[in-house]
């Protein structure tokens, strides 16, 4: 399969929050229509890999090409769905609001005289994801995979070509989060996504390819958790202790299921 | 009650007060959306510092107490980007450090005894006529900013992370907007008086944000509310001889109560 230059680019990055080293030397390449899912412990460093790509923080060392460029020039080519804080829950704003943030730039002063264009492509990208009638609707009254379709066409405003989501489906019901991923599959058609999750299952059932953050970066091409991958991870899973933090965010039977797969496949 | 208006100094007062509902209420709706309400309370009373300092130094008032407002200002605001949760308890050190020295400050001025709670309620009734002027120079560039910046205003507030991936400068609107606030704080300390300037910073724009649907409905909204309490504050002041800046401040927070309980009510049923 013929694949152009990667649109996002790390070579040997390291970062350090004050002393401490959170990413070690990564190396990673995600090419056109890819759909990444980044996955690790807490504390592993996902986040930061993020905040890396999108240029809010800069690397100790080695260097971050995204489409190409620098991450700060090439910012507005990336759709961006942070984390659902709910600190800004009752914030009185619009849906619409929200959206048209999604054109917001300090070069285009004035927006406001281009504003029925925006209105127009913010309906427009609001119908495509069944959220149209809750245009003028405060964010408060959504439920929270409506929030997270709001957040979503908020990214798309800026025609990007890569989606970068961190944990979109915390606090979606499952049902919320099969619509939520059925969404980004008929996206992905488009665009590169980069998502980080916790969620073992969906991760294997719908991403091409995961890469594991924790500290270090290990990239697996298909979307297959195999049983070695998961031991580095969260090495306490099958070992010793509980995994509490494991069996919260993953489903169990779902993983031995994958591990029966991975033997029948090596057959 | 309008007969009432045919006394110049009602007629100021009555100016001063709007003047300063319109100024609170943009102000303090930014304030409350960005959840800074705290560093406002830090910002009005570290001007103590800055009121002692122009005494002291024999500065005039408003040039000693800007630039340390600003200054303290800036400082607050810098930890509070940086470290966002510790940011409250450095805040109330430096609110208090503020005070503390204003204090000395005044102390160790030889043969000058002021009352520094007279900053605490202000004088609204004996406005003079320049600083009518100045509020409403300073009201006109906080229109302008906040019509200029609406856009990256409401993202910053709402978003601050979205915001910088979209290219918007935040730090410099932040500051600005913190610096506005802090200028906004220092004239109107002079004139309503500390505790007037909390309230009607906070009180409107937090009752609105539950009515508003967008942050310039707020604003509005805001603005309507100082207003209202403020004329029902004097008229009763006045009717009943009492101090203005008490009765506007009586006024907002019975308001403030009775639309809490409201709400209270109308979220049980």
């Amino acid at each position: 399969m013929e694949k152009n230059l990667p649109v996002i680019q790390l070579n040997d990055v390291s970062f350090s929050y004050q002393h401490r080293r959170v990413l070690d030397h990564l190396n990673l390449r995600v090419y056109q229509n890819d759909y990444l899912a980044i996955i690790g412990p807490n504390g592993g460093g996902k986040t930061t890999l993020l905040k890396l790509i999108l240029g809010l923080l800069k690397p100790e060392n080695g260097t971050i090409l995204v489409l190409g460029q620098r991450p700060q020039k090439a910012s507005h080519h990336i759709g961006y769905v942070p984390q659902d804080h709910h600190e800004n829950y009752h914030f009185p704003i619009s849906v619409m609001d929200i959206v048209l943030m999604g054109c917001l730039s300090p070069k285009k002063r004035f927006y406001y005289s281009k504003k029925k264009h925006y209105n127009a492509k913010a309906m427009k990208i609001l119908n495509q994801l069944d959220m149209a009638d809750y245009a003028s609707q405060k964010i408060a009254a959504l439920s929270g995979g409506q929030r997270q379709r709001v957040f979503i066409a908020r990214a798309l405003m800026t025609d990007p070509q890569i989606l970068i989501l961190d944990e979109p489906t915390t606090g979606i019901d499952s049902k919320g989060q099969t619509d939520f991923y059925n969404l980004l599959r008929v996206l992905n058609k488009e665009l590169t996504i980069l998502m980080v999750s916790h969620d073992m299952n969906v991760v294997s059932s719908h991403v091409k390819s995961i890469a594991c953050v924790n500290k270090h970066l290990y990239y697996h091409d298909q979307s297959e958790i195999s049983e070695n991958m998961i031991h580095r991870m969260y090495p306490n899973v099958m070992s010793e202790e509980c995994p509490f933090e494991f069996l919260g965010h993953g489903i169990p039977h779902r993983v031995l299921q994958l591990h029966h797969n991975i033997g029948k496949n090596n057959d | 009650m309008i007969e009432t208006l045919q006394f110049e100094f009602m007629q100021h007062a009555l100016i001063a007060a709007l003047l300063t509902s319109l100024i609170c209420g943009i102000m303090g709706s930014l304030a409350v959306v960005n959840r800074i309400v705290f560093l406002s309370g830090g910002i009005a009373h570290a001007a103590y510092g800055g009121i002692g300092l122009s005494i002291f130094m024999g500065w005039p008032f408003l040039l000693g107490t800007i630039g340390f407002s600003t200054a303290s200002a800036i400082l607050m605001a810098t930890i509070t980007l940086n470290n966002k949760e510790r940011s409250d308890a450095i805040i109330g050190v430096i609110w208090s450090f503020g005070m503390a020295c204003g204090i000395i400050l005044v102390d160790l001025t030889p043969g000058y005894q002021v009352d520094l709670m007279s900053y605490l309620f202000g004088s609204i009734l004996t406005v003079p006529p320049i600083d009518i002027i100045i509020m409403g120079v300073l009201a006109a560039i906080i229109i302008f900013f906040v019509s200029f910046f609406y856009a990256d205003l409401l993202a910053i507030s709402y978003d601050e992370e979205f915001a910088r991936v979209r290219g918007v400068f935040v730090k410099t609107i932040y500051f600005s907007m913190i610096i506005l606030l802090a200028i906004s704080i220092v004239l109107m300390i002079q004139v309503v008086g500390l505790i007037l300037i909390i309230a009607l910073l906070t009180i409107p724009a937090y009752i609105m944000e539950k009515y508003a649907s967008s942050l310039i409905q707020m604003m509005i909204g805001a603005i309507i509310l100082g207003s209202l309490f403020s004329i029902c504050g004097l008229m009763l002041s006045y009717q009943f001889n009492i101090s203005a800046g008490a009765s506007i401040i009586f006024v907002a927070c019975l308001f403030f109560m009775i639309s809490t309980i409201y709400n209270l009510l109308l979220n049980r049923n």
